[in-house]
């Protein structure tokens, strides 16, 4: 039992959740204005890839060296924000159901990454390894610690975040106060893209140091399970992150089998916790879990 | 008329992902008229590629029902994944432990297993949302997860070949196969991997029709997905018929393991979908949440399948990633639809169904 | 009448029209909502615009406020014409509008409310302290008492549109648009509306309120404005006209509904409701401590302003509120059926015509054919063969059939959707669907709300029908004309209560008023 509460595990606990941070808190503002954001996977595939491509090409053929990871982060902001738009424009403009909109993205990133990398880098899949030196392993961690009080004074302090709570709590009231509903949902939506991406940036160029194919294997589902989990609001989210970071590295710290007072447990148990407590949290057993009420529904002024 | 309307917007947003498609080919530097020739070249040829293309089809037929029928109800079932799974291995194991029942038997006991265990991995979903008014989407894939972390656990210390290196289980009984279709279909090899279960889809794709429009506990869902409030008007229990939608729709999918279990691998073998639960949402959206439209959907995909291999082989720079990035774009399309009203609508062409 | 009329009329002679409508058409899709409207206010007035629910004057005034775009047509304020395309050039222009349903965010302050989308501070930093610094000044000068710092779900109605009025003010508005204001206030908030709105002329402000409610148009306003079908009939300074040119004007023509009837032949007591409660999922009692009978062969109407309580009592009676809300007895025929859901009720012959056909009567989407068998669905004759499960095709075409040509809905065609009819129609349809379960009673709730006059007429003459057939009916309407002629007997109800039980064919309509909103 003791051997679970090292340092190492405390710092391994931070690294993993560091991505899940960044995508979690692009997610609130998402939802925060009424849109599902099922598509955190997706952005975060995306700028994990851009970001590996990026800082590759960068340091092997334009011997950029020391700033190859800086553009490689900034690529990866890029992607997400891309990808962000094609999605807000989809689900503001054209009105598209946001779950199968967000899913098409997620299906299209399993595909668009293996597709480019199979262009430029003749790979099945995978980008070429980045050399240990221009790799990022910390910045990213302070970005998503900064984050969270940041995050916080946004959405509770400034106009900016009172429209933007508006928008998601009751878009009509808001439309009729004069607040633009489709201008802070693209706002949330794009900044969602964003965070996203340098949460899958961390993933390619900070925690390892080359792209694999679905590389977030449902990180993006997890950080809308801690979403969920932490009803919405920036510091229980970032709790929540950190739990499920801790079950992620306790399950690779054990290797496989997890010693609890003197029993083994499996992994895959292990594995199960964080979504066996979001399907808890969200069926209201641990407080009320009540989302932004107009989540999900897009805006349509009425008669 | 109405036909051709309901075919004509499909056909609009498949043609539209396979121009982006075209596109990207183009970018990354090959020909896309080539790369598409390639594609359904392979996926019509005889017998390999029809054959192939159906076989990939059967288990997108299920979970293409799978969705639509919870789609019909107004719930989107994103689990099919973990309905498949949970189903699958539930099946082999009946085919391992039952080994000793007749063949028949045995049979028809492994199907049940599959429908009944996809039933109950579809039910907890419903039931959540029926009692705690929690959303489907999230618990669905919530789900997932658990079901492949469940089933990963039991094949690995319980069913696994000791001193295997894959993951996969002990093979279930000889009495426990079902037939490819190469033993009843002349000029079709019995090493192509098509069997009964493409069948049973048949059926299944039958089966939903008149479940759905023909009884009244179809009636009932879909009067539910329409407009619950009025549901419960008419004295419909709205808990029941979410619960009921999921059950059935988990069913659906839990036949995927039919095919693979009893039809392919013959054996539980961890991770064998390819994403037939998300694809078979695409499957539904395509086929504007209809039988006959899931069918043809299922075969149109079943062929990007079968020609996203040989693409892959034999271009220089397109990989089967390219199945992903079409499937993707079909999606999209579908799910923008209000996209393609504008230009279309003042003909009066495409009409805004529900989704 | 009830309130003392209005008597201070100032003429500001030398002052600009404030705001002008001129030759405003609006469509939505093929509905004409205003059609060439020209509108007219004074400043430092308090300007009605009266109309039946569909008339389009909450339309003109949203285009006013830039909320819609007018498919042609001005605006003309102070004189000039404007360019307003959304809110937001509306409420720079100081017009101010508070809608019908509020529009406000429950889970915020009210401090957040009224500054949202003119939040004071600059861009990184939220100045509320000096937002509620002039909350409070506006809260004086107006004497809209309210604390900035309550959450919105906490307040009551009355409070709420304090706040919207608050909001309007803290932005500096000349022109206030109050649409349907008093719809959902008790008689006590009236009466300190009515203040405020004075306090407010007093102040230099012009009010428009837009209502149907012609006592309040008599009490409050300087000048009244018209609608009818989408267009301006009339505009009338309020002190020269009286109800019945604002009636006639309103609907076009005399208004008679008068339904001929016999008197009614009265038998054993169908539906008894013993000290029935019903509350609400915020604790408070829709329905306080009801008893009333209603027996074979009569009609019994309940009168009462809307939201007092009538739509809760209709649901628990037809058995759509879950029973954990419900306290007391329903008892038909001498049966307990406090605790049975719709589907029970339903096959003992209690039938039920919602109030709002769209969200409780039709699947919009489906044919008239399966909107037909909705509620017998499952049973017999309509479900058939093996097991009774599968649905008898030629069964639910000729039930289908009987209703579409016995109460003439048009088209009668089964397979069109039931998005496709009409208002009149639909209603037809739906109260087909219930009339050929030959009920024993039947539960009716604004009939014809938003239904045209042929319409009405057919379906008032068939429940007088129904009653003579022997069915107990009971009857729900805010249309006072309409339930006062059709009830043979009458029941008041205010704030949840039965306050009152009168004769309809003697009682008059200030006894009738005075029950409804005052309660005694």
């Amino acid at each position: 039992m003791k051997d679970l509460f090292t340092i190492a595990l405390v710092w391994s606990t931070i690294r993993l959740a560091t991505p899940l941070v960044l995508a979690a808190l692009g997610g609130l503002f998402s939802e925060r204005s009424g849109i599902i954001n099922i598509a955190l996977e997706g952005k975060m595939l995306a700028g994990a890839f851009t970001a590996a491509a990026v800082t590759y090409a960068a340091d092997a053929k334009l011997g950029l060296g020391p700033a190859s990871p800086w553009l490689g982060l900034l690529a990866g902001m890029g992607a997400g924000l891309l990808i962000a738009i094609i999605y807000a424009v989809v689900c503001i403009r054209y009105k598209a159901d946001q779950v199968v909109s967000g899913t098409a993205i997620n299906i299209l990133m399993l595909g668009v990454p293996g597709f480019l990398s199979g262009a430029f880098f003749l790979s099945s899949g995978s980008t070429p390894q980045i050399p240990k030196e221009q790799l990022i392993p910390t910045t990213p961690i302070m970005i998503a610690l900064a984050l969270v009080p940041i995050t916080w004074y946004v959405l509770y302090r400034t106009p900016f975040g009172l429209r933007l709570r508006s928008v998601g709590e009751n878009p009509e009231a808001a439309d009729a106060a004069g607040v633009s509903v489709a201008r802070m949902r693209y706002a949330g939506v794009l900044l969602a893209g964003v965070l996203a991406g340098i949460g899958g940036a961390y993933l390619s160029i900070g925690q390892s140091s080359l792209f694999t194919r679905n590389m977030t294997s449902g990180r993006g589902f997890i950080a809308l399970a801690a979403l969920i989990f932490g009803k919405w609001r920036p510091v229980q989210t970032m709790l929540a992150c950190l739990l499920f970071g801790f079950t992620e590295a306790i399950s690779i710290q054990m290797q496989g089998v997890v010693k609890f007072g003197g029993e083994d447990i499996p992994v895959q148990f292990i594995q199960m916790v964080p979504y066996l407590l979001t399907i808890i949290v969200l069926a209201g057993f641990i407080g009320s879990s009540r989302p932004p009420r107009s989540l999900g529904i897009p805006y349509e002024k009425e008669k | 008329m109405n036909l051709l309307r309901q075919l004509l917007f499909p056909m609009i947003a498949v043609a539209a992902a396979f121009l982006v498609g075209g596109i990207m080919v183009l970018i990354v530097g090959d020909s896309p008229f080539e790369a598409y020739r390639l594609l359904l070249g392979s996926a019509l040829s005889w017998p390999d590629g029809i054959g192939y293309t159906l076989f990939y089809a059967t288990p997108l037929i299920f979970t293409g029902l799978a969705v639509l029928v919870a789609l019909r109800c107004g719930l989107l079932n994103i689990g099919a994944e973990g309905q498949l799974y949970t189903a699958a291995f539930a099946t082999a194991w009946v085919g391992i432990k039952l080994a000793a029942f007749p063949s028949l038997l045995l049979v028809l006991l492994c199907c049940l297993t599959a429908i009944v265990v996809g039933g109950l991995w579809g039910a907890i979903p419903g039931v959540l949302k029926a009692r705690f008014g929690s959303h489907e989407v999230i618990n669905t894939i919530m789900l997932n997860f658990v079901a492949v972390a469940l089933v990963s656990y039991f094949t690995q210390y319980y069913y696994k070949i000791p001193g295997d290196p894959i993951l996969q289980t002990v093979p279930v009984s000889g009495g426990a196969h079902i037939a490819r279709l190469g033993k009843f279909i002349p000029g079709l090899p019995e090493r192509i991997p098509l069997n009964l279960a493409f069948i049973m889809a048949l059926l299944a794709c039958g089966f939903v029709y008149l479940f759905l429009w023909r009884t009244k506990w179809g009636y009932e869902i879909r009067a539910t997905g329409a407009n619950p409030t009025a549901a419960e008007y008419g004295g419909i229990s709205v808990r029941k018929q979410i619960i009921l939608a999921m059950a059935v729709s988990g069913a659906l999918a839990g036949m995927v393991g039919i095919n693979e279990v009893l039809g392919y691998r013959y054996r539980y073998y961890d991770g064998f979908s390819a994403n037939y639960g998300f694809t078979g949402i695409a499957v539904a959206l395509l086929g504007r949440n209809h039988p006959a439209g899931v069918l043809l959907s299922a075969i149109l995909f079943g062929m990007l399948i079968r020609g996203g291999i040989f693409v892959d082989a034999f271009t220089n720079n397109v990989t089967k990633d390219l199945v992903d990035v079409l499937q993707g774009m079909v999606i999209l399309f579908v799910a923008a639809e209000a996209l393609f009203r504008g230009p279309f609508g003042r003909f009066g062409l495409l009409k805004r169904s529900k989704v | 009448m009830l309130w003392e009329s209005n008597s201070t009329y100032k003429t500001y002679k030398t002052s600009k029209t404030l705001l002008q409508l001129r030759n405003i058409t609006k469509h939505f899709g093929a509905v004409v909502a205003n059609d060439q409207v020209n509108i007219k206010v004074e400043p430092a007035t308090i300007h009605a615009i009266v109309g039946e629910n569909g008339a389009g004057k909450s339309t003109a005034m949203r285009i006013a406020y830039g909320f819609y775009t007018a498919d042609s047509g001005e605006i003309v304020i102070d004189g000039k014409v404007r360019d307003i395309k959304n809110p937001h050039d509306a409420i720079a222009l100081g017009v101010g509008m508070v809608h019908q349903h509020f529009m406000l965010v429950d889970t915020m302050t009210v401090a957040e409310n009224i500054i949202l989308g003119a939040e004071p501070g600059n861009q990184t930093a939220l100045d509320l302290s000096r937002a509620k610094a002039e909350i409070r000044k506006l809260s004086e000068e107006f004497k809209l008492a309210v604390n900035p710092n309550s959450l919105i779900e906490n307040l009551s109605v009355g409070q709420q549109q304090r706040v919207e009025l608050l909001k309007a003010l803290y932005r500096h508005a000349r022109l206030l648009i109050l649409d349907e204001p008093t719809a959902v206030l008790t008689p006590q908030e009236v009466e300190e509306f009515f203040a405020i709105l004075r306090r407010m002329r007093e102040q230099g402000k012009t009010v428009i309120i837009i209502t149907h409610k012609l006592s309040e148009v008599l009490a409050i306003s300087d000048e009244v404005t018209v609608m009818r079908d989408g267009k301006v009939v009339g505009r009338l300074p309020t002190q020269k006209t009286d109800a019945a040119e604002l009636a006639r004007l309103m609907v076009g023509r005399e208004v008679l509904l008068r339904v001929e009837k016999e008197d009614a032949k009265v038998g054993s007591i169908e539906l008894q409701v013993k000290d029935l409660s019903v509350t609400a999922a915020d604790g408070a009692k829709r329905v306080n401590q009801v008893s009333f009978e209603v027996r074979r062969g009569e009609i019994v109407g309940i009168a009462g302003v809307e939201g007092n309580g009538q739509t809760e009592l209709i649901e628990a009676l037809a058995g759509l509120v879950e029973p954990a809300r419900i306290s007391g007895q329903i008892r038909f025929e001498d049966k307990n059926i406090t605790r049975f859901n719709a589907r029970s009720r339903r096959e003992l012959a209690i039938a039920h015509i919602p109030e709002d056909r769209h969200r409780r009567g039709l699947l919009l989407d489906f044919t008239l054919e399966e909107n037909s068998i909705l509620g017998v669905h499952y049973r017999e004759p309509i479900v058939a063969y093996a097991g009774h499960v599968f649905l008898d095709q030629e069964e639910m075409r000729s039930r289908a059939m009987e209703i579409l040509e016995g109460f003439d809905v048009r088209p009668a065609n089964p397979e069109l959707p039931a998005r496709s009819l009409s208002g009149g129609n639909q209603q037809k349809l739906i109260i087909g669907r219930e009339f050929v379960l030959h009920p024993r009673l039947l539960l009716v709730s604004q009939p014809t709300r938003g239904v045209d006059i042929g319409a009405i007429e057919f379906i008032h003459r068939r429940l007088v029908q129904l009653r003579d057939g022997g069915c107990a009916v009971l009857l729900v309407s805010a249309e006072l004309e309409e339930v006062t002629s059709l009830s043979d007997r009458l029941l008041i109800i205010h704030q949840g209560r039965i306050v009152g039980e009168v004769d309809p064919k003697i009682a008059t309509v200030e006894e009738i008023g005075l029950l409804m909103t005052r309660g005694h």
